[in-house]
């Protein structure tokens, strides 16, 4: 068995790295908690939800919505968390964790110290139903998709067990997984879909309705379309936490009603579209409370390598990147609520190189590649888009002259952004330009550009690359996290080279607070994704 | 009266088949899916297999007739089928909403009501004086606001700037959180309104038998009180019950702007996530809502003016 130590090795690196994710992380203001104040126990946080005009589920089995995980980080807890001050995953529920010498089986030593919110303690049973559930195979649960590596769990997905095999109860307390590749069970159980729940509670029925879970806060109301209400957890397992007497979760969709509740302080946070960024900045007290980070997004032009023969030539691909002022873009048209990318995975990746360069905006480069590819006079592409103001029809129609002035005629074709999915993943495109989820775990995050993932698993480009191939295989098998994280930037450093996507930026997440509030963390997994237990408002807060 | 309420009932069946058919039929033609849009802006990935399952599960890859016939007949039984994002009844999720949109429509109307229907009527009664050109310069103006805009200038004003109400939210359900939301969703039925109501007034007011009423000695008070009202009415009623009707439908844009959980922020969220059960119970309630409105707006012409029969 090795030590905790041993199985986040890789932490060492991601210290030394650490600094890389600072340098993307820019807190103006007070946002974060001053480790010089002392936290003030009691108050309410009116925190927005701005990604849709409702809940999809509390229920957080049922739903991998954004918007859902703003509420159920409140009132759920998973295996692991994300550490926004050290950038890395950390144990949540456990408090320990040893590995197998072949790096297969963890042996985690639960807390024996967290409750449900129905007064229960939790135990590794907790774990085990949690996990078997999402393995439902007639529910389709969408956080089936971590649970699926612990060992026998496809054979429950599939009908053919009942438990899964590599779930193994040693005490109460104790509780053995075996998985199926070697991998950090961090990048798979800290997601919110895979949170642990009560199994008696989820029994009774409309568990959505009355969600019970092990967060700081416990539920007290949900009015649909309008606002969920948390009240703090007495006996949450962290001394002296949470530190809020009340949560409550407000649905504001519309961006500019948003902008107005900030200012007439009704709200304490509020996620900034560029127009609202620009004018918040400007803004001389505003721009003092503003929480910025380079979230794990990386938005690009994704080449159908497959669809049109210019894309299959590395010089084109190339070409494309030099020809397009993506840093006039990012200043223009998206307000600078952007990081230009410099590779796939973002700064926060213990994978990212900070030595890389960006392409530089070099059109005679881009129309020598062109002639050297056998396209003196350049081709025609059609580009898939949606309307998004960020990644959508104004960047193309910004980028369409660019290339046109290297030769490059692009068509766009407008879709709704409901069906950009489902386009990439029928390949029924030349070209695409979305947003694309790139961490935390930066090997499966690559597989999306390894020759064997499928179309349909999320190799929308069709990208194929030997070299690449074999780094990601290697990357896979080295158990030294360290080791595997040197070898995935190799990977990444590749794919910026081959380019079979325009590199165009990693989102600037933006959270406005108002200056009571302290603790908030710039998250880069998502920044509206709070640990609420940290947060906590100061005696100028408005709210009962 | 009986047969008139038999009658307009018996037409709203064909009416909510024919509206079911339709939406049914514009949502399997639309692009995109429930499934696919869970990875709307790369903000989670779902595995093929789960997507596959989950497409299975909702029945998306039955065929299309199939799955109608059983949508029917589940709807004549009641059955609004289950949300595919919630995995709800939407019944149930309607149920939640449909008190908090009524209760936006009501005020709504009120406010047109009092506001237009005085303003149109004043109007009529001095027309070409000031308050005339006021009340019709308001009126056009009431017209042509664009909801959203003139919500976002309501909640600068009154919530911003001069601090009286909330600016968004359902709050405790009270009055204050209503008003402003229902003036934004009020404003264009007000403006029509204050136009229908001067219209109707003044071609009343020419009438022989108001000349006659005058020639009779009858004061203005009351031949405005006894007939022109009265005469008047009828045309606004019918204004009233069609804005009225279609007032729960139009809350869509106030009801997501302001953020207040009624049918129509249900309905939008719904259309963009692809969850057809849920549209389609959204669509049926606003249908139904306008249909019983008219049904009524037709029993209240029999009473106020019982020249009109129907056959």
């Amino acid at each position: 068995m090795r030590s905790n130590e041993n199985v986040h090795e890789g932490d060492g690196l991601m210290r030394k790295l650490a600094w890389l994710a600072v340098a993307a992380i820019a807190v103006i203001g007070a946002g974060t908690a001053n480790a010089q104040e002392t936290p003030r126990k009691g108050g309410t946080l009116r925190m927005t939800a701005p990604y849709a005009a409702s809940f999809g589920s509390l229920d957080p089995h049922t739903t991998p919505r954004a918007q859902d995980d703003i509420v159920n980080k409140a009132i759920h807890r998973t295996l692991y968390n994300w550490d926004t001050a050290n950038s890395k995953l950390v144990l949540e529920l456990a408090k320990s964790v040893s590995t197998s010498a072949d790096g297969m089986t963890h042996t985690f030593r639960l807390r024996d110290d967290a409750y449900f919110h129905n007064g229960r303690k939790m135990t590794a049973d907790d774990l085990i139903y949690s996990y078997t559930r999402l393995m439902d195979g007639s529910k389709g649960y969408p956080g089936a998709r971590f649970a699926r590596i612990i060992k026998g769990a496809v054979d429950v997905e599939k009908g053919q067990a009942k438990e899964i095999s590599g779930l193994k109860k040693i005490d109460d307390f104790t509780l053995e997984i075996t998985v199926t590749d070697l991998v950090d069970p961090g990048f798979y159980f800290f997601d919110g879909s895979t949170a642990i729940l009560p199994k008696e509670e989820v029994e009774k029925g409309n568990f959505a309705a009355n969600p019970v879970g092990l967060g700081p806060f416990k539920f007290k109301e949900h009015i649909p379309g309008s606002r969920v209400v948390a009240e703090r957890f007495d006996k949450f397992y962290k001394p002296g936490k949470p530190y809020l007497d009340k949560v409550e979760v407000l649905i504001m969709a519309e961006a500019a009603a948003r902008d107005v509740a900030f200012r007439n302080k009704e709200v304490d946070t509020s996620i900034l579209g560029p127009a609202q960024y620009v004018a918040y900045r400007a803004d001389p007290v505003l721009s003092k409370s503003i929480l910025e980070v380079a979230e794990m997004f990386t938005r690009s032009m994704r080449f159908n390598i497959d669809s049109i023969k210019p894309f299959q030539d590395k010089r084109v691909r190339q070409a494309i990147n030099y020809a397009i002022d993506s840093n006039l873009i990012i200043n223009r048209l998206v307000k600078d609520k952007a990081y230009r990318a410099t590779s796939w995975l973002p700064p926060s990746s213990a994978s990212f190189d900070n030595t890389v360069k960006p392409y530089p905006y070099d059109p005679e480069k881009a129309r020598k590649l062109l002639a050297e590819a056998g396209y003196p006079n350049g081709f025609e592409f059609e580009w898939t888009t949606s309307q998004n103001e960020s990644w959508g029809l104004p960047i193309v129609e910004a980028v369409i002259p660019m290339l046109a002035r290297v030769g490059i005629k692009a068509k766009p074709k407008l879709v709704e952004v409901t069906v950009l999915t489902e386009i990439a993943m029928k390949g029924d495109n030349q070209a695409l330009i979305a947003s694309s989820q790139t961490g935390p775990d930066s090997l499966a995050v690559l597989r999306c550009f390894y020759s064997k993932t499928p179309r349909t698993a999320c190799n929308y480009t069709g990208f194929k690359n030997a070299e690449f191939d074999k780094l990601l295989d290697d990357a896979a098998q080295e158990g030294d996290m360290a080791k595997r994280a040197e070898l995935l930037k190799k990977a990444n450093n590749l794919l910026f080279e081959e380019a079979p996507v325009w590199f165009f930026n990693y989102n600037k997440a933006v959270l406005a607070f108002q200056p009571w509030v302290h603790g908030l963390q710039p998250n880069p997994t998502e920044i509206t994704h709070q640990y609420l237990e940290d947060v906590w408002v100061d005696a100028r807060s408005p709210a009962k | 009266m009986l047969l008139v309420l038999g009658r307009r009932l018996a037409n709203i069946i064909p009416t909510m088949l024919a509206v079911v058919a339709l939406v049914f039929l514009l949502f399997s033609v639309l692009p995109g899916s429930f499934i696919s849009g869970m990875n709307e802006d790369g903000r989670s990935t779902i595995d093929p297999a789960v997507m596959e399952r989950m497409r299975k599960e909702m029945g998306l890859d039955d065929p299309l007739i199939e799955r109608f016939a059983k949508y029917v007949a589940a709807t004549a039984t009641g059955d609004l089928g289950t949300s595919f994002r919630t995995r709800e009844p939407v019944t149930k999720m309607l149920a939640g909403r449909i008190w908090p949109s009524l209760k936006l429509v009501l005020a709504a109307m009120t406010f047109a009501i009092l506001v237009g229907v005085t303003l149109g009527f004043l109007a009529a009664l001095k027309p070409g004086s000031l308050i005339d050109t006021a009340a019709m310069v308001g009126a056009i103006s009431g017209l042509s606001l664009s909801q959203f805009w003139f919500g976002l200038m309501l909640m600068y004003l009154f919530a911003l700037k001069l601090q009286w109400l909330p600016s968004f939210g359902y709050g405790d359900g009270g009055l204050r959180n209503l008003i402003l939301p229902a003036i934004a969703l009020g404003v264009g039925p007000m403006a029509l309104l204050a136009r229908t109501t001067r219209a109707a007034v003044l071609d009343v007011l020419n009438a022989d038998f108001v000349r006659t009423a005058r020639s009779k000695g009858m004061s203005e008070r009351r031949v405005v009180e006894w007939h022109v009202l009265r005469n008047a009415l009828v045309l606004v009623i019918t204004i009233v019950g069609l804005q009225f009707g279609s007032l729960m439908g139009q809350a869509v844009v106030v009801e997501k702007l302001f953020a207040w959980p009624g049918v129509g922020s249900l309905m939008v969220d719904s259309v963009f996530q692809r969850d057809m059960p849920t549209v389609q119970g959204c669509i049926l309630m606003i249908v139904l809502f306008f249909l019983v409105i008219n049904t009524l707006v037709d029993l209240a012409y029999v009473v106020i003016d019982p020249r009109i029969r129907y056959r």
